[in-house]
């Protein structure tokens, strides 16, 4: 197997919010019935959580579960068992209308971490940050290109977005951090 | 700034999150039909000031597409519906008869 990377090999910059890429990052996109009990039964049981309320988060033992649309999941998951867990979904979806792909090698994972996160968000992201709470997952676009983020913890949230952008985001979020660029919102 | 709430995910989303996908409930008129309705359905489009139903795409999130109704002039919006229907539902129609009494829009009023 070849030796896998990320698309900026972990770049950083330190400016008042802190961006990094992150680690490998094993990411699986599900698509199927949600109403369905075939497919609620095959996440609580390979992804150890229930399938989350509407744009929020639900967290497992080893996966969280992020609600992308009303149809679609994506699952974040330790690298090296993203493509075990792929198999065990598709195994017990069996006969069921639904989609398991592995798409960690074709998404980048930026971390931001510092009190002011939610300002560097607001910068980039036509959302309303003093509105979004821990636990929901935003889908929106980032300056120019599509992306989704959730906050972990008040001074710590992850973007997701498509990995030919992973430069475009990275220097989008580093400049909009850079020291002396606070506009004082958070 | 238009603001749409998508009805799909429920997000109020900012009109650069979004992509306008033209008139909505166009009736399509493929192979076969008259060159009349052809011509209709390709070309012929409403271009009101007032009441205008379109449809969206929420492109930048959950990627579906919806309805909207809003009036054209005020930027004022009635509200937003599923895309599977071929007509407005009534809750929206009542919303716009109350604010625009005596609107009609092609076949709808």
């Amino acid at each position: 197997m070849s030796n896998a990377v990320t698309a900026l090999n972990g770049a950083k910059s330190t400016g008042y919010v802190t961006v990094k890429e992150a680690p490998l990052t094993g990411m699986i996109t599900l698509r199927g019935t949600f109403a369905s009990k075939g497919f609620a039964k095959m996440v609580k049981s390979v992804f150890g959580t229930d399938i989350p309320e509407q744009r929020k988060v639900s967290k497992g033992p080893e996966a969280t579960v992020l609600w992308m649309s009303p149809d679609e999941l994506m699952v974040v998951c330790d690298y090296a068992a993203a493509q075990d867990l792929v198999a065990k979904a598709t195994a017990q979806l069996g006969d069921e209308h639904a989609l398991v792909v592995n798409v960690s090698d074709a998404r980048a994972v930026f971390t931001l971490s510092g009190a002011q996160l939610r300002e560097v968000i607001a910068k980039e992201a036509p959302v309303d940050m003093s509105q979004f709470e821990m636990g929901e997952v935003r889908r929106t676009r980032f300056a120019q290109i599509a992306a989704a983020f959730w906050l972990e913890a008040e001074d710590h949230a992850r973007i997701i977005c498509f990995r030919s952008f992973a430069e475009y985001m990275f220097n989008l979020l580093k400049n909009a951090s850079q020291p002396g660029y606070e506009v004082g919102g958070w | 700034m238009l603001i749409l709430e998508c009805p799909y995910c429920g997000v109020h989303a900012e009109e650069t999150e979004l992509h306008a996908g033209g008139e909505a409930h166009l009736k399509r008129f493929g192979p076969g039909s008259s060159d009349d309705d052809f011509e209709n359905y390709l070309f012929m489009r409403e271009n009101p000031k007032g009441v205008h139903f379109e449809r969206w795409r929420h492109v930048n999130g959950c990627g579906k597409w919806f309805h909207a109704a809003r009036c054209t002039m005020t930027l004022e919006v009635f509200g937003t519906y599923s895309a599977q229907t071929t007509e407005p539902p009534k809750d929206i129609c009542d919303k716009i008869s109350a604010k625009r009494p005596g609107w009609s829009w092609r076949n709808f009023s």
